[in-house]
C-alpha cells in the first residue's frame, strides 16, 4: 500500500518536473527562435530562417507539454503543487479541475504563453505567402515576445513551484468561477488579445525592412479578423457570464477589467475597416501601422495593467503587485521598443495619401475618426482616477458609467448612423444621393419600428425609442446592401438570387456584423430602458408579481451538490393564471471556500426575454414562519446584447473564409499581376 | 503572500456575490416617486469601501449605511444636489461616479471633444485637398477616357461583383 503510494507520488513528481523543464526549453527555443531568424534575415539565408521557424514550432510544442503537464497535476489533484493546492480541490468536479488551470495568475500566464506560441506556430505553418524576408523579421519579433513572456513565467511565476509539505486537501477555485460560461471566457479573450500579436509583429516587422504597402495590409487583415473575432466572443462570454450569475441585469459595469478588453476591441475594429482602406487605396499606411501596434499594446497593457493591481476593479481575480510591476516593465520595454521605431521609420512610410469625403474612403476614415476617440475615451476615463490621484493625492475622483454615458454613447451613435453608408459608397468618389436612395426605405422602416416603440412601450421614453430605431436602422441598412448589390426590384428575382448566391463572402462578412451590430443595440437598448425589478419576502405558498408574471414560491428544501449544500426553492411563473415555467434558484453555502455563500440564479428564458429570479437570506417573518427574499427581475429582449456581438464574430468568420482575403491569396493575385490589382471591395 | 492573495480574491469574491439589496422590501420608500429618485442617485454614488461598485449594486455594510443616508435626506424632502453635497461633504469627491466638471477635472470632459474635433478637422483639411490637387479631366482627356471605355461597354456601376 505505502509503497504504491509513494510510486503514485513518484510519476506525479516526474510529470510537473517534466512541465517545469518544458518550459525553460521553450524560453530556449524563443531565443533561438528569435536568433535564427534574425541571422536568416541578415544573411539572406533560407537554412537559418527554417531553422528560426523550425525553433518556432518547437517552443509552441514546449509551451503546450507544460501546459499539459500542469493540467495533469490538475487533473490528479497533486497537491504537492502549490499552484494545485492553492486553486483546486478533490472535491470539484472534473470540467473545473481543467479550468482550474487558468484560474490563477500562473496558470493563466501559462494559456498567455501557449496561445503566443501557437500564433507563433501558425505564422509559420500560414505565412508561406509573406515575402521571405518580411517572414523571418515576423517570427523574429514574434520569437522576442515569446521570450519576455515565457521568461518572465519561468523567472517570476512558475506554476509547477512544489510544496515541501502538501496539504491533504487544496484551496477550491473562487467558487463565482465555478462555471462553464466563464471557464471557457478566458481562452477566447486570450486569443483575441494574443490574436493581435501577430498584427503587432507584422507591423514592428514591416517598420524594420521600411516598407509598408497594399499587400502587406492584405497580410494584417485576416490575423486581425482572427484576433477581433475571438475577442469579440471573449467579452460577450464575460458579460454573459455577469449577467447571468450576478443577478440585477448588470451586463457592463465600464469596470476598468471590462475596459481592458473593450480597448483592443475598439483599436481592432477601427484596425479592421483602415486596414481595408490600405489595402484597396494604398492610402493611411502610417494610421494602419500604428493602429496595428496599438491594439496588441492595449492587450498588453489592459491585461496586465489590471492583474498588477495598479486599477481596482470588481473582478481582479489574480491580483499580485510585485509581480504585475514586472509585467507591467515587460510591457513598457516591448511597446516603447515598437513605438520608438514608429517614430523613427513613420515618416518614410509613403501613402498618407488623400481622399475624397464622399467615398468609401471617407466614410471608412470617419469610422476611424470616431472608433479611435471612443477608444481614446475608453481608456482615459480608465486612467484618470490614477493620474489625478498621482497629481492631487489627498482628492481621489471616481469615473464610472454616468461619466462614459455621456462621453462614449454619443461617440458611439454618431458611428453607428454612419456605418449603412459605408458599404454603398464607391471607392474614391462616391454618390451620396444614390447611397441614400438605396437607404431610404431602410431608415423609413427603422423610423416606423422607433414611433410603433414610442406608441406601445411603457414608460415612454423617447431617447430609448430612438435607440431602437438606431438598431433597427443597422439591421435593415446592413440588408439594405445585399438588395443593392443583387439589385432586387430591378432585375428579375432568379438574377437577383443568383447575383446573391455570387457575392463574395466578404460581403457576407460585412452584413453580417452589421446587422449583428444592431441586434446588439436593439437588446442593450430593451434591456436598460424597460427591465424590471422586484424583491419580496415570500414564504412557501406566498406569491409575487413581475410585470405580466405572477411567481409563487412553492418550497424550499435543502439539498447537497458537487461541493456544496444549498437551500433549494422551487418557484412556478404564471401569466394571467396559464404556467408558464417552474423556477429553480438555490443560495449555495461552500463549506471548503471558508463557507462562502453564492446565489445560484435561475432563468426563464421566453423567447429572447428573460424572467430571471434569484434566492436571498432566509429570514423569520412576525408570524414565526421561515421566509426567504426572493428577487424577480425582466430583462427584456436581453439575448440580443449576446447574440448580437455572437453574429459579429461569425460575420468576422466568414470573411476570413472569402477567397480574397485567404491567406493564400497575395500569390495568386501577384500572379495575376501585382497585389494591387483592383478588386471589388466588399 | 499566498495567504494575502487568497484573502484578496475572498473579498473581492464578496463583493461581487452580495449584490442587490439596494430594493430590499423593508427599506422602500413610500412614496414610488421618491424611491426611484433614492435609485437613480445610488446608481451615481460609489460604495467607498468596495472594489468598484455602486451603492445600488453593492451589499457592503457602508452601502446600507449610504443608501439609509440617502432615502432619509430624500424623505426629508432635500434635493438631489443637497444629498450629493453632503456626501460629497463627508466622504470627498471619490463617492461621485459621475466626477463634476470643474476645473480640475476639464481634461477628463474635453479631452473626447478636443479630440473628435481634432481628428475631424485634420480629415476635412486632408479631404479638401483632394478637390484642389484633383482638377477635372480637360475635353482631350475625357475624349482619350472616352475612348478607353468604348470596348469595355457600359459605365462601371459601382458594385460590380467579382
Amino acid at each position: 500500500m505505502a509503497r504504491g503510494r509513494r510510486v503514485f507520488e513518484g510519476r506525479g513528481r516526474m510529470i510537473a518536473e517534466l512541465g517545469a523543464f518544458a518550459l525553460m526549453l521553450a524560453l530556449a527555443l524563443s531565443m533561438g527562435q528569435t536568433a535564427l531568424s534574425a541571422a536568416g534575415r541578415l544573411r539572406h539565408s533560407a537554412l537559418l530562417q527554417g531553422a528560426g521557424e523550425g525553433a518556432a514550432l518547437g517552443a509552441f510544442i514546449a509551451v503546450l507539454i507544460a501546459f499539459l503537464a500542469l493540467m495533469d497535476a490538475f487533473i490528479r489533484s497533486d497537491f504537492s503543487v502549490a499552484n494545485v493546492a492553492n486553486n483546486s480541490t478533490t472535491t470539484e468536479p472534473m470540467f473545473y479541475k481543467v479550468t482550474g488551470v487558468w484560474g490563477s495568475h500562473e496558470g493563466s500566464v501559462l494559456l498567455w504563453n501557449l496561445v503566443l506560441t501557437g500564433f507563433g506556430a501558425l505564422i509559420v505553418l500560414f505565412g508561406d505567402n509573406l515575402p521571405r524576408a518580411l517572414k523571418a523579421l515576423t517570427v523574429m519579433v514574434q520569437g522576442l515576445l515569446a521570450v519576455l513572456f515565457i521568461g518572465y513565467t519561468v523567472f517570476a511565476s512558475s506554476p509547477f513551484a512544489r510544496l515541501a509539505n502538501p496539504p491533504v486537501q487544496g484551496n477550491p477555485l473562487n467558487p463565482i468561477l465555478q462555471d462553464p460560461t466563464f471557464a471557457i471566457h478566458p481562452p477566447f479573450l486570450y486569443c483575441g488579445y494574443v490574436g493581435f500579436s501577430v498584427v503587432f509583429s507584422l507591423a514592428v516587422a514591416a517598420l524594420i525592412e521600411g516598407r509598408v504597402d497594399a499587400a502587406w495590409a492584405r497580410w494584417v487583415r485576416p490575423w486581425a479578423l482572427t484576433a477581433w473575432s475571438f475577442l469579440t466572443v471573449g467579452i460577450m462570454l464575460g458579460s454573459f457570464w455577469s449577467y447571468y450569475t450576478q443577478g440585477w441585469g448588470g451586463w457592463w459595469f465600464w469596470d476598468p477589467v471590462e475596459n481592458a478588453s473593450f480597448m483592443p476591441w475598439l483599436a481592432g475594429a477601427a484596425l479592421l475597416h483602415s486596414a481595408i482602406v490600405t489595402e484597396k487605396r494604398g492610402t493611411l499606411v502610417g494610421w494602419t501601422v500604428f493602429l496595428a501596434l496599438i491594439a496588441f499594446t492595449l492587450s498588453m497593457l489592459g491585461t496586465f495593467l489590471v492583474r498588477s493591481g495598479v486599477l481596482t476593479s470588481v473582478h481582479a481575480f489574480a491580483v499580485d503587485p510585485t509581480r504585475g510591476t514586472i509585467l507591467l516593465t515587460i510591457v513598457a520595454a516591448a511597446v516603447g521598443a515598437a513605438f520608438a521605431l514608429f517614430a523613427w521609420r513613420a515618416s518614410k512610410l509613403s501613402g498618407g495619401g488623400l481622399f475624397s469625403p464622399v467615398s468609401r474612403e471617407g466614410a471608412l476614415v470617419l469610422n476611424n475618426l470616431f472608433l479611435s476617440t471612443a477608444c481614446a475615451t475608453v481608456l482615459l476615463g480608465t486612467l484618470y482616477p490614477l493620474i489625478r490621484q498621482a497629481l492631487t493625492p489627498n482628492n481621489p475622483i471616481s469615473v464610472g458609467p454616468p461619466f462614459f454615458a455621456l462621453t462614449f454613447n454619443p461617440l458611439m451613435i454618431i458611428t453607428l448612423l454612419i456605418v449603412p453608408f459605408g458599404p454603398l459608397l464607391a471607392w474614391k468618389r462616391g454618390d451620396l444621393r444614390a447611397a441614400a436612395m438605396s437607404l431610404r426605405i431602410p431608415a423609413a422602416l427603422a423610423l416606423a419600428c422607433g414611433l410603433v416603440a414610442l406608441a406601445v412601450m411603457q414608460p415612454r421614453m423617447a431617447l430609448s425609442c430612438a435607440g431602437l430605431a438606431l438598431g433597427f436602422w443597422l439591421i435593415f441598412g446592413a440588408l439594405a446592401e445585399l438588395a443593392e448589390r443583387s439589385r432586387v426590384g430591378r432585375v428579375a428575382a432568379m438574377e437577383s438570387l443568383r447575383r446573391l448566391g455570387g457575392l463574395p463572402r466578404g460581403a457576407w462578412g460585412t452584413t453580417l456584423a452589421h446587422a449583428g451590430l444592431g441586434v446588439f443595440v436593439l437588446g442593450a437598448c430593451f434591456e436598460s430602458s424597460w427591465k424590471l425589478e422586484n424583491a419580496q419576502t415570500l414564504s412557501p405558498g406566498q406569491t409575487m408579481s413581475i410585470g405580466a408574471y405572477s411567481l409563487k414560491l412553492d418550497s424550499v428544501t435543502p439539498i447537497d451538490g458537487a461541493g456544496y449544500s444549498a437551500e433549494h426553492a422551487v418557484i412556478s411563473a404564471s401569466r394571467n393564471g396559464n404556467p408558464i415555467c417552474t423556477l429553480s434558484p438555490e443560495r449555495r453555502t461552500y463549506p471548503a471556500a471558508a463557507g462562502q455563500t453564492t446565489s445560484k440564479k435561475s432563468i426563464c428564458v421566453l423567447g429572447a426575454s428573460d424572467l430571471y429570479v434569484g434566492l436571498d437570506d432566509g429570514q423569520q417573518n412576525p408570524d414565526d414562519i421561515h421566509a426567504w427574499v426572493v428577487r424577480a427581475y425582466w430583462y427584456p429582449w436581453a439575448r440580443f446584447i449576446f447574440i448580437g456581438p455572437v453574429l459579429m464574430a461569425l460575420g468576422g468568420l466568414i470573411s476570413l473564409s472569402d477567397r480574397r482575403l485567404r491567406f493564400s491569396m497575395p500569390q495568386r493575385a501577384k500572379a495575376k499581376g501585382g497585389p494591387l490589382k483592383t478588386e471589388p471591395a466588399e | 503572500m499566498r495567504r494575502g492573495l487568497a484573502g484578496a480574491l475572498a473579498v473581492a469574491a464578496a463583493a461581487v456575490m452580495l449584490i442587490g439589496a439596494a430594493d430590499d422590501p423593508s427599506d422602500r420608500l413610500k412614496s414610488p416617486a421618491e424611491e426611484s429618485r433614492a435609485r437613480a442617485l445610488f446608481q451615481q454614488l460609489r460604495c467607498v469601501v468596495c472594489q468598484n461598485e455602486s451603492i445600488d449594486d453593492s451589499e457592503a455594510d457602508l452601502a446600507q449605511d449610504l443608501r439609509r443616508i440617502v432615502r432619509t435626506q430624500i424623505a426629508q424632502g432635500r434635493s438631489d444636489d443637497q444629498v450629493r453635497a453632503f456626501l460629497v461633504q463627508r466622504y470627498g469627491q471619490f463617492i461621485l461616479l459621475k466626477p463634476p466638471l470643474s476645473p480640475g477635472n476639464a481634461t477628463l470632459w474635453l479631452t473626447p471633444l478636443v479630440l473628435v474635433l481634432a481628428g475631424g478637422a485634420y480629415v476635412w483639411r486632408r479631404s479638401r485637398a483632394v478637390r484642389r490637387e484633383e482638377p477635372a479631366l480637360t475635353p482631350a482627356e475625357e475624349k482619350a477616357l472616352g475612348r478607353l471605355q468604348a470596348p469595355a461597354g457600359a459605365k462601371e456601376a459601382p458594385h460590380s461583383e467579382v
